[in-house]
């Protein structure tokens, strides 16, 4: 089977090293082979001093929780995917796969990987490019999928492959990025769905556009033409998120708010729209989708765009850090271990602090518990709660604040006999929402289009969560 | 880790193997592995009956299952010849995925592949732009040397494509073909340069990207680019954003001087790092030298900055890293609030913007400061993270928030993970010893710390207290006996390691303890880690020096462990040890000062942070975060210390002047369009020539100036020139435009003696009697290229190579007066552009100007007041409130307009229905476009709408009624006298021509007195624009500032002058026709400059 190359240089001129170079296939010969590609590569033919053309992402390499390399992609010649050695070396290293290093350095090449939904992608890169460049890139890949097949997991993927191919080809040219607004992509391809699968496999039609789309040409690069709907409907969800950690007395140490505008528009033809505020003020820091016009908002402090097709994201924002950030829960903790001895107590209790008359639900506490917790014996006046012996964390999954009677969970902890005991608590980490407010006071004054005659239905929805809550016990 | 061994199975059992591999893991076909290569067979017979079966779905299937098999990484090269001839397929997704495993297995069937490439030619001539744009795409993508050629061809065509999308796949593939080959590279440079010009925001991108792999050294092909790419980077696709800012950074740095060295100052004893010692010495020299910015310079940082805002982090960094490397000092602190939020993002941007910060952090600690607690550790960020943020806050710590510090630190100590809370003992050992405030704290907390339960953490405390005693003069021999007990119970090497150091380096502080120490270490030596042995030899050979009747026969023996210790580093030591210290007969002198050598002064190590010298590399950059050169990292050049010619920046505009030249003037024109005609065709090759030429020239010119001993002089006159330059930046286009003119007459010196006097008289012609224009340029290679006829034909006798100084006083008096006879008509060249550049902007900003005559052309308004005023008050409209404010915009309703935008405010509680505008009560002649009636106003609604009003130049009332539903409104507008202005770009010699006719009755004058502060420029080009819509004409003078603008009804000149005089006095001018309005303008605008 080992079909040797077709014509493969027999001396190595600097000329014909260079096209053996390209004949040389790695997955024919290996990665020895491979270190000898690569080490040619900057070959005195270029000149001394000249950078070897390369481009930006080389190759990429989709890789499962157990280190499974289940898809790969090159966009010029191939790398072996010994390469990813070095980041399963890494990988071993960092023992939490958090705390794998985005970017490794390897002999010939250098890999940048993001973890996603217990997926690594990883990147191989040969040339300086700026790191964010293809995190950010990557992150849009695996968004794309996402967007695409409900999911990004390996079976989605896998069971998807050819679509999969398709997106990675538009969306990135020699390495560099081409289409990635989803609204040009769903044009180029379109996604799977069970109806279409079903007639697909009848009539043998594809999912590549037969169409050509014609975003990409128009000056609105994220907005598909001719778009047609019968309701035609615009919706805002406004969520905010508070990011805080409180301390061992209930003080807070930090926190502040991040929000967020999700837009799902669904409108025919080239709507214009602009969205105001009640009090635009309270947005201090703010980031915008492309289609947003950045004069409009610095001089009169309207969002004004053409939406995209569809779901996205239109601004996110943080609340300037002067307004005091209301807390809307609070938590009674008393954790201890006692010396000597193999068990400990446990006993926190939640409680409803500044929730501006809302109801604060879906509360949910995760504590990671240290390591020498065996088992918890524990009993919740509401709710339900798990612990992991394994991964030692416990959950608790409260609900509903009721404040007649505050939920509370209480009982034993048992610890491994012998071992010292903790030194420090465990900190809370607490979910929470509240529906119908935004924490902020932030309000959506108006929603005005322009550009086209029907009346749109508008709504705005707003819910404020818990972002990175912590109680640190 | 399963896949590894495949991949050294691979290794030694070549491709197949792979495919073996990923078969065993993957479930789709669990065969075994010999099984596999006969099932493989025949499964790839079936693919190929299968692709040429008649039926598109057989294709397609056979075509996706292909695909699959690229995607596991297993070899489906066989099939090549049964896939190349679906090329041509009709149906789109066939040929699509055909593409795809073209682009994949072309360059292993070389032969095969080449039977494709005609169905791409045919493609490439499609009327579909896209079907022409994959076309190229795979055709660039196949790497097969032979149709470089045709790739090459197939470049050229497509770059000049009438579609952009094709354009940019054009771009794409030049980055293909100069992989491929090489040695194409000048024709790929050649299309490149084209493709600059794109004047598209989708090839922009994509052009520059194929330059940076190219030909990133050609920064000459920028230049003329370079205003273009900055004004379109705002609508450029995020990627393309990314690698322009980047290249733009580096473009910065070689063509502007820095902007750093006035604020070195205001840098709180900081130290500058990018300060080279060549630059600090051009610092002493140029102390003096007021500091103004390049118009292209502030226009980058001003393009930019909207970007911040950008969702996409790269982006985001990009422009930070753009800050910090080319904006002035105070500029950078902007960019630290769009960096904290990135922080809100994925771990792997956090991991990258938490290293960028760090290195910002330590230079300057300000810019994060107030964002300390954003980077407070959460225990769910991983450690990573968590060590990144403790970096930024040590770095961030002063004698301020310390405590705050000391607090945050105390929680992390007691972290669950070790790794981190031994970092943070690290932190706090940098903080004690950069604080001294805190030093005692600090090392009391951490030998608290030394009682604690977890190894890592004790030993840990242990190193950074050795550190920490080292550095302390003062003595704490009680924190070192405490130590020495705790060897018995530490097994961390590095920490017992660190107290035998210590014990030995003040052995004679606890002189009962340390031989004590030494005997229980003698004891263990053997089991001891090789790094505590060499501190027990070392301890040795101390005690010996010292106190050597209690320890001479404990030292020999450990001497003796030690020669025979499997280690030789710990034998060599030994060796070494025993020669100095023990006294022998063959020991040399050195053993006298074996005392000296062991017990030497020992300089406390420095607590540095490991991002501390990081920030040589451009941040945001793979180097950066790599802390080493990452291959073809293109290094950051230091800022020059001469600006190269600013003029090759200038966009070409000759045939635009042609165009805009008033016709009763083009005759004179003719002999200088003649040679500009002539100059375009060389163009070319012209241009990186001229350019090295100014480049030398000026570099000579510094020469001279260094020489020479009365620099003060020119040093002051260059200096007038550079802030004329800053206070023009606003029609900065225009000189440049004007100056490229002159450069190109400078080019033309060159090209010989004939053409030279044909340009000289062209050129002289064009040189306006008056005077300041020489001095308003004010690069000094233009000055001297365009002086050096001049200076021959006026003084003869005085030699070519004349001084600087001697050209100065030249141009402002001989030269000016000479040119008086040469020059009988003052013939404007330079007037068409003014007219040109801000039609530029226009353009580019989209804003549709009108230009009423070649000499006044309505310029964007310098600055837009944000006033309101009230129209109705909420009180009095029954709740309904309007304001209105001049947005100073060119009226879309008719050109003698003035534009009003009316914000309508429903404060009721009720919808307020149909408002409009009602009877209308206008003076004679003055006229009004109302606003369309607005249906209905939601309560707690706001709409703005915008009106025009003719107000005849006048500043009478308009009264008109707003009505709602129900009610009717008087209200009226009074337009402030500024707002009946709209700004005029013009030149200075032109103002000075339209001044001397607008004098005697259409002049008024007044006399202001104020402090000096309020006479510099800024202030006073803030308080005049704030008050009056009116236009900066660049002026020569320091102490003269010049404003023009014309009335919107009438047209008619508004000259605004300010004439600083000796003291706190000023004298301000107007000229107008318009009488009124300059009288009633001069009284708005004096109190306005009198006050403080």
């Amino acid at each position: 089977m080992l079909t040797a190359p077709p014509s493969r240089p027999s001396g190595l001129s600097c000329r014909q090293g260079r096209k053996g170079e390209v004949h040389l296939q790695p997955g024919l010969l290996g990665s020895q082979a491979q270190e000898v590609q690569t080490r040619w590569r900057p070959s005195p033919c270029f000149g001394a001093g000249k950078r070897s053309p390369t481009k930006m992402i080389h190759s990429l390499f989709l890789i499962n929780c157990s280190g499974d390399i289940f898809l790969e992609k090159h966009w010029k010649s191939v790398v072996s995917q010994s390469v990813c050695d070095y980041f399963f070396e890494a990988q071993e290293k960092a023992a939490d796969v958090e705390n794998v290093p985005p970017v490794i350095s390897t002999p010939h090449h250098y890999l940048i990987s993001i973890y996603r939904d217990k997926l690594f992608f990883v990147s191989v890169i040969q040339t300086e490019v700026p790191p964010l460049f293809v995190i950010e890139f990557l992150h849009r890949v695996a968004d794309t999928f996402q967007d695409y097949f409900g999911e990004c997991s390996e079976a989605a993927i896998k069971d998807n492959v050819v679509i999969v191919y398709e997106l990675l080809e538009e969306m990135l040219d020699n390495g560099f990025p081409l289409a990635t607004e989803s609204n040009i992509l769903k044009e180029l391809i379109k996604p799977p769905t069970i109806l279409r699968s079903v007639v697909n496999s009848i009539t043998g039609s594809s999912n590549v556009g037969d169409t050509l789309p014609t975003g990409q040409l128009s000056n609105i690069p994220w907005r598909r033409a001719g778009v047609k709907y019968t309701n035609n409907e615009a919706y805002f969800d406004v969520v905010e998120e508070i990011d805080a950690i409180i301390d061992k007395s209930g003080s807070t140490v930090f926190a502040e708010i991040q929000g967020v505008i999700d837009a799902c528009i669904k409108l025919s033809g080239m709507p214009d729209l602009s969205l105001s505020f009640m009090n635009p003020r309270l947005l201090d820091d703010v980031s915008f989708h492309p289609c947003i016009r950045f004069k409009r908002w610095e001089s009169e402090r309207v969002l004004s765009f053409i939406p995209p097709d569809g779901n996205f994201r239109l601004i996110s924002y943080r609340v300037s850090s002067q307004n005091l950030v209301a807390i809307p829960v609070y938590v009674k903790h008393s954790i201890s271990f006692k010396e000597n001895s193999s068990c400990g107590r446990f006993d926190i209790t939640i409680g409803p602090k500044q929730n501006m008359g809302k109801t604060i639900e879906g509360i949910t506490v995760t504590v990671h518990m240290p390591k020498v917790v065996l088992n918890m014996n524990l009993t919740p006046t509401q709710g339900s709660y798990t612990f992991d012996p394994v991964t030692k964390v416990l959950t608790w999954d409260v609900g509903k604040i009721t404040p007649q009677k505050l939920p509370s969970l209480k009982g034993l902890v048992n610890l491994q006999s012998g071992a010292p005991k903790p030194e420090e608590n465990p900190s809370l980490n607490i979910q929470f929402k509240i529906q119908q407010l935004a924490i902020s006071g932030l309000k959506v004054n108006r929603l005005d289009m322009y550009g086209e005659k029907y009346k749109p239905f508008k709504g705005v929805k707003y819910v404020t969560k818990a972002g990175k809550f912590q109680v640190r016990t | 880790m399963s896949s590894n061994s495949f991949a050294y199975n691979e290794q030694s059992g070549g491709g197949e193997a792979t495919e073996l591999g990923q078969e065993a893991t993957s479930t789709i076909s669990p065969s075994g592995a010999f099984g596999l290569f006969s099932s493989d067979l025949k499964k790839n017979e079936d693919l190929k009956q299968m692709l040429e079966s008649n039926k598109d779905s057989a294709k397609l299937d056979a075509m996706k299952r292909i695909v699959g098999m690229i995607a596991k990484g297993k070899n489906a090269s066989e099939l090549f010849p049964a896939v190349v001839k679906n090329v041509a397929s009709k149906n789109i997704e066939i040929k699509k995925l055909v593409y795809v495993y073209l682009v994949r297995y072309a360059e292993e069937q070389q032969d095969l592949a080449l039977l494709s490439i005609s169905t791409f030619q045919r493609a490439l001539k499609d009327p579909n732009q896209l079907i022409r744009a994959s076309a190229l795409r795979v055709l660039s993508s196949i790497r097969v040397p032979i149709i470089v050629p045709i790739m090459m061809l197939a470049i050229k065509e497509a770059s000049a494509d009438l579609s952009p999308y094709v354009r940019k796949n054009a771009a794409h593939a030049i980055q293909k073909l100069y992989s491929l080959d090489p040695e194409q590279k000048e024709m790929l440079i050649e299309v490149i340069e084209k493709l600059l010009k794109d004047k598209s925001t989708l090839v922009a991108g994509s052009v520059v990207m194929a330059f940076e792999e190219v030909c990133p050294d050609r920064i000459d092909l920028i230049h003329k680019n370079y205003r273009k790419l900055c004004n379109l980077l705002v609508d450029v696709e995020e990627w393309g954003q990314v690698v322009i800012i980047h290249m733009l950074t580096r473009y910065a740095r070689t063509q502007f001087v820095s902007p750093w060295k006035e604020d070195d100052g205001l840098e709180d004893n900081e130290k500058n790092f990018y300060e080279s010692d060549d630059e600090q010495k051009e610092k002493t020299d140029h102390r003096k030298k007021p500091y103004t910015m390049d118009p292209d310079h502030r226009l980058l940082i001003r393009n930019t900055k909207p970007l911040l805002q950008s969702r996409n982090a790269a982006v985001v960094m990009a422009v930070a890293q753009l800050y910090w490397h080319i904006s002035p000092k105070s500029e950078v602190g902007i960019i630290s609030k769009s960096l904290v939020r990135l922080l809100r993002s994925n771990r792997e941007v956090q991991y990258i913007v938490l290293q960028n910060i760090a290195t910002m952090s330590i230079q300057r600690k300000g810019m994060f400061e107030p964002y300390l607690k954003s980077f407070y550790v959460r225990s769910t960020d991983p450690t990573m993270i968590k060590t990144l943020k403790l970096e930024i806050l040590t770095n961030l710590a002063n004698e301020a928030n310390i405590s705050t510090l000391l607090r945050e630190f105390q929680t992390y100590v007691k972290s669950q993970d070790k790794q981190f809370a031994a970092a943070t003992i690290q932190t706090i050992g940098r903080c004690a010893t950069n604080i001294s405030e805190v030093t005692d704290t600090c090392l009391n907390g951490l030998v608290c710390l030394l009682s604690n339960r977890d190894e890592i953490v004790v030993a840990e405390s242990v190193v950074v207290i050795k550190k920490l005693l080292q550095m302390q003069p003062v003595q704490h021999g009680e924190i070192i006996k405490h130590m020495a007990k705790l060897l018995d119970s530490i097994t961390v090497p590095v920490a017992r390691a660190s107290i035998l150091w210590l014990i030995g380096e003040n052995c004679e502080r606890v002189p009962k303890i340390a031989p004590d120490v030494l005997r229980k270490m003698a004891k263990s030596f053997t089991s001891e880690d090789d790094l505590v042995k060499l501190q027990i030899l070392n301890l040795g050979a101390k005690l010996y020096l010292t106190n050597s009747k209690q320890t001479k026969l404990l030292t020999q023996y450990i001497l003796n462990l030690g020669k025979y210790d499997q280690n030789y580093d710990i034998r060599d030591r030994t060796r070494f040890i025993r020669q100095l210290i023990v006294p022998n007969e063959k020991s040399g002198a050195l053993s006298k000062y074996a005392k000296k050598i062991f017990l030497a002064q020992k300089p406390a190590p420095l607590l540095e942070s490991p991002f501390k010298d990081r920030d040589h590399f451009q941040l945001g950059t793979l180097s950066h975060t790599l802390n080493t050169k990452a291959t073809g990292y293109l290094e950051l050049s230091n800022w020059p210390e001469v600006a190269p010619d600013p003029s090759v920046r200038n966009v070409e505009v000759i045939e635009l002047a042609k165009e805009w030249t008033p016709a009763g003037k083009a005759k004179k024109e003719n002999p200088a369009k003649k040679f500009y005609s002539e100059s375009e065709e060389e163009e070319d090759s012209s241009d990186s020539s001229s350019d090295s030429e100014s480049e030398s020239e000026s570099a000579s010119g510094e020469q001279e100036e260094e020489g020479d001993s009365s620099e003060d002089s020119s040093e002051d006159t260059s200096s007038e020139h550079r802030s004329d330059s800053e206070s023009a930046s606003e029609v900065g286009d225009k000189r440049t435009a004007k100056r490229n003119s002159k450069s190109k007459g400078k080019s033309d010196s060159e090209d010989g003696e004939k053409e030279n006097e044909k340009s000289k008289t062209s050129d002289s012609s064009s040189t306006d009697s008056s005077s300041e224009e020489e001095s308003s340029s004010d690069s000094e290679s233009v000055s001297e290229s365009e002086r050096e006829p001049e200076s021959r034909k006026v003084a003869k006798e005085k030699e070519k190579k004349k001084t600087k100084q001697d050209r100065n006083p030249l141009t402002k008096d001989v030269s000016l007066l000479d040119l008086d006879d040469f020059n009988p008509v003052s013939t404007p060249v330079a007037l068409p552009t003014p007219a040109l550049s801000p039609s530029l902007i226009a353009d580019l900003e989209g804003l549709n100007l009108s230009t009423c005559s070649s000499v006044i052309s309505v310029n964007t308004p310098v600055f837009v007041p944000v006033k309101t005023h009230v129209l109705l008050h909420r009180m009095s409209g029954r709740g309904l409130a309007a304001h209105y404010f001049f947005p100073r915009q060119p009226c879309i309703f008719g050109d003698k307009m003035v534009s009003v935008q009316i914000t309508l405010n429903n404060t009721t509680d009720q919808k307020i229905e149909n408002i409009h505008i009602g009877e209308k009560k206008l003076p004679m002649g003055m006229q009004m476009h109302v606003f369309t009636p607005i249906e209905s106003l939601e309560p707690e609604g706001s709409i703005t709408v915008s009106m025009g009003i003719d107000f005849c130049d006048s500043t009478q009332t308009a009264s008109f009624q707003l009505c709602t539903k129900d009610d009717c409104f008087s209200v009226n507008i009074q337009p402030p006298v500024g707002e009946l202005l709209l700004p005029v770009a013009m030149s200075e010699k032109d103002f000075k021509k339209e001044q001397g006719m607008l004098t005697g009755m259409n002049e008024t004058s007044t006399v202001i007195i104020a402090a000096p502060q309020n006479f510099t420029p800024s202030v006073i080009l803030q308080k005049v624009v704030n008050v009056a819509n009116v236009g900066v004409v660049p002026s020569g003078q320091d102490n003269i500032h010049r404003f023009a603008a014309k009335t919107v009804h009438s047209g008619s000149l508004m000259l605004v002058t300010v004439e600083l005089k000796e003291g706190s006095t000023a004298q301000l001018i107007i000229n107008t026709e318009r009488t009124v309005i300059g009288s009633v303008l001069l009284r708005e605008l004096k109190p306005v400059l009198s006050q403080g």
